[in-house]
C-alpha cells in the first residue's frame, strides 16, 4: 500500500466546496476561526466575499447559518466535530433540525485519528449527537473521491446534512468513475462467511482485513455504509440475511453510532450475532494518528481477529 | 404619527392584548406576561413598520421578524391575526394538540413567522445570518429581532452581537423588551443583564432608548433605525411585564401562567373597556 495516495477527507471537502461555489452562487461557508485545519480556507482563497469567519462562536454560527437558510441560500458551516456537533448541539437541534433548514454542517477532525490534541478534541459521540435529530443526514466519507461527492450529493440534498471528516490522510480507493446516492450503501468485496460494515477511515481497514481473511479462508463481505442516516437497510439486512454474521467498524463511540444503529435494525427485522468494532466507551488520549487508530483496535489487524474468533463460534 | 394613527395602533395593540388573554386562556398555559410588555412593539412592528402582505407571506422582499424571546408566542400570533395572516379564531387552539400554532414559533406551520425559534438566544443569531443573507443577496429587506432582557444572559447572545457589528450589518434592528423581569424574579436579583444600553454600545452598536409601551416613542425609535447609521441598531424599550391587565403587571408570576376563567373575566373586561374608550364609545 505504500505508493497508494493518502488525502485526508477534510482537504476534499475544500477542494470541493471551492468547486460547488464556483458553480452555485448561492452557497456560502461559515467558519468559526478555524479555516485552515477545516480547509474551508481553500474556497476562501478563491471567494473571499462568500465566507464569513464567525470567530471562536460556533453556537452563533449554527444558528446564523440557519438564518442565511431562511433566506434561500445554502450555507456551509465548518468546525470540528467537537464543537459543530457537540458544543453547538442544541443550536443543530432547535435553529436546523426542528425547522429542517438548509444546512449543509461540515465537521472535521471527527475520531479519535485527529492525534496530538487529544481527548478534549476527538470526537467520538458527534454520529450519536446527529443521529438522534430528526430529518438530519448523517455522511461519513471513507476517502477523498467519497469526500466529495458527499459534498455535492449534501447540495443537492434539500434538508440538514451532518458531513463527517477526519485530519489525517487516508488511502484513496474509490475511482474516478465512483457514484454517490444518499442512502445507498456500497459493496465494496463479496462474501459469504462474515459480513464487514464499516464507516469512514474504517473502510479501507476493513478492505485490508479481508484480504488478510481471505488467505485464511475466510470470505468476508466488505460494505460501505457511508450515509449513516437513513441508513441503507436493504444493503444491512441483505447482508445479515446471507452471511449470518455482522462486524460494524466506526472511529466513534460503540455507543450510538454505526454499529448501534445497525444492532436496532437486525435486533428488529433479522436478529443476527454482531461484533462492535469503535471506541469502547472511553476517552481517548494524545499520540500519533496511527498509533492510536492501532492501540484502540480501529486497525485491519484488530478486525482480522475479530472475524477469525467470530467465524468460529 | 397623526393622533388618527396613534388611535388606530393603540386599539391594533388593545385587540392584540385580547388576543393574548383569549389564547392563553383558552391553553390553560403560556406566557401571557412578556407578550403584554411587548403587545406594543409587536402591534407597531406588524401594522406600521414591516414591508410585509398577509396575502404573500413568503415574498421574497419582505421584511423579516424573528422573535427570539419566542415564548411570547401568544403575542406574535395575535400581532399576526388581527393582520391577516390566519383567522383570529385560531387563536383560542394555540398550544392544543393538532393546532398549528405550537407553544413556541413554528416556521413551517404558521403563516407570517420567518423563524422556529424558542430556544433563548438562538433567534438574534438566525436574524444576523437573515441580515447577512439579505445583504449578500442584494435583498432590499430589513431584518427586526426582539429579545428578552432575561434572554440577554444567555452567552450567545453577545455572540451574535459581536458578529452583527463585525460585519456591520446595518439592515438589522434588535430590539430588548426590558420590563426588567424574568421568570425567577427581577433580572436585578436573577442575574443582571444591566446596564444593558452601555453594554450595547461597547459592542458597537448603534442604541436608543425608548418608552416600549408609547406608540410615538416607537415611531422615534424606528424612524432612527431608518435614518443613517454604520453600525448595526438597537432599541432598548423599557416597559410594564403585564401591561394593561391591571393585575398582570409587575407580577413576575404572570411570566408564564395563564388566566382562570375569573381572572379572564376580569382581564377582558378591562382590555373591552381600554377598546371602548380608544374607539370612543
Amino acid at each position: 500500500m505504500a505508493d497508494v495516495k493518502k488525502i485526508a477527507t477534510r482537504e476534499a471537502y475544500g477542494n470541493a466546496l471551492k468547486e460547488l461555489m464556483a458553480e452555485h452562487e448561492d452557497v456560502i461557508v461559515f467558519d468559526a476561526d478555524l479555516s485552515n485545519a477545516t480547509k474551508t480556507n481553500i474556497p476562501q482563497k478563491a471567494f473571499p466575499a462568500r465566507h464569513f469567519n464567525c470567530g471562536i462562536a460556533e453556537g452563533n454560527m449554527m444558528a446564523v447559518a440557519a438564518g442565511a437558510a431562511a433566506m434561500g441560500l445554502v450555507p456551509f458551516a465548518s468546525s470540528f466535530a467537537m464543537f459543530a456537533a457537540g458544543r453547538a448541539f442544541e443550536q443543530v437541534r432547535n435553529s436546523i433540525g426542528y425547522p429542517h433548514l438548509n444546512v449543509k454542517i461540515g465537521a472535521t477532525h471527527a475520531g479519535i485519528s485527529v492525534g496530538e490534541d487529544g481527548a478534549s478534541h476527538q470526537c467520538c459521540e458527534d454520529i450519536a449527537l446527529m443521529r438522534s435529530i430528526p430529518g438530519m443526514v448523517i455522511l461519513n466519507p471513507a476517502d477523498a473521491v467519497e469526500a466529495e461527492a458527499c459534498v455535492r450529493a449534501a447540495y443537492e440534498h434539500q434538508g440538514p446534512v451532518y458531513l463527517r471528516f477526519g485530519r489525517f490522510g487516508v488511502p484513496v480507493f474509490h475511482g474516478e468513475d465512483f457514484s454517490f446516492t444518499i442512502g445507498k450503501g456500497e459493496c465494496l468485496r463479496d462474501g459469504k462467511d462474515v459480513a464487514i460494515l464499516a464507516t469512514g477511515l474504517l473502510v479501507n481497514e476493513a478492505l485490508e482485513a479481508a484480504k488478510t481473511l481471505a488467505d485464511e479462508g475466510i470470505d468476508a463481505r466488505v460494505i460501505n455504509l457511508c450515509t449513516i442516516k437513513p441508513l441503507d437497510e436493504e444493503i444491512v439486512l441483505k447482508a445479515a440475511a446471507e452471511c449470518r454474521k455482522i462486524i460494524t467498524c466506526e472511529e466513534h463511540s460503540i455507543i450510538g453510532g454505526l454499529g448501534e444503529a445497525v444492532c436496532s435494525l437486525l435486533s428488529e427485522k433479522c436478529p443476527t450475532p454482531v461484533r462492535r468494532i469503535g471506541v469502547n466507551d472511553e476517552f481517548g488520549h494524545s499520540g500519533p494518528a496511527a498509533e492510536l487508530l492501532k492501540s484502540f483496535g480501529l486497525s485491519a489487524e484488530h478486525i482480522v481477529e475479530v472475524a477469525r474468533e467470530f467465524v468460529k463460534e | 404619527m397623526t393622533k388618527e394613527q396613534r388611535n388606530a395602533l393603540e386599539i391594533a395593540a388593545c385587540k392584540v392584548r385580547m388576543g393574548i388573554i383569549e389564547s392563553t386562556h383558552a391553553a390553560k398555559c403560556g406566557h401571557p406576561g412578556g407578550s403584554l410588555s411587548a403587545a406594543d412593539v409587536l402591534t407597531y412592528l406588524y401594522f406600521h413598520e414591516l414591508n410585509i402582505d398577509p396575502k404573500d407571506p413568503k415574498k421574497a422582499d419582505r421584511d423579516r421578524f424573528v422573535l427570539s424571546k419566542g415564548h411570547n408566542a401568544p403575542g406574535l400570533y395575535a400581532a399576526l391575526a388581527y393582520r391577516g395572516f390566519f383567522p383570529v379564531e385560531d387563536l383560542k387552539t394555540l398550544r392544543h394538540t393538532g393546532s398549528y400554532l405550537q407553544g413556541h414559533p413554528n416556521m413551517n406551520t404558521v403563516p407570517g413567522v420567518d423563524m422556529s425559534t424558542g430556544s433563548l438566544g438562538q433567534g438574534i443569531s438566525a436574524a444576523a445570518g437573515m441580515a447577512l443573507a439579505a445583504r449578500y443577496t442584494g435583498n432590499p429587506c430589513r431584518v427586526y429581532t426582539l429579545l428578552g432582557d432575561g434572554e440577554i444572559e444567555e452567552g450567545e447572545v453577545w455572540e451574535a452581537l459581536m458578529f452583527a457589528a463585525h460585519y456591520k450589518l446595518t439592515n438589522l434592528c434588535v430590539i430588548i423588551d426590558n420590563n426588567g423581569l424574568q421568570i425567577d424574579g427581577p433580572i436585578s436579583q436573577v442575574m443582571s443583564s444591566y446596564p444593558i444600553v452601555d453594554k450595547l454600545k461597547a459592542f458597537n452598536f448603534e442604541v436608543v432608548e425608548v418608552n416600549g409601551n408609547d406608540m410615538e416613542e416607537l415611531e422615534r425609535a424606528f424612524a432612527a433605525f431608518h435614518g443613517e447609521h454604520d453600525k448595526p441598531f438597537a432599541i432598548v424599550m423599557k416597559t410594564t411585564k403585564g401591561k394593561d391587565v391591571s393585575f398582570m403587571e409587575n407580577q413576575v408570576g404572570w411570566h408564564g401562567k395563564a388566566p382562570n376563567d375569573a381572572e379572564y373575566e376580569i382581564a377582558m373586561g378591562e382590555l373591552k373597556a381600554r377598546l371602548a374608550g380608544l374607539e370612543g364609545k
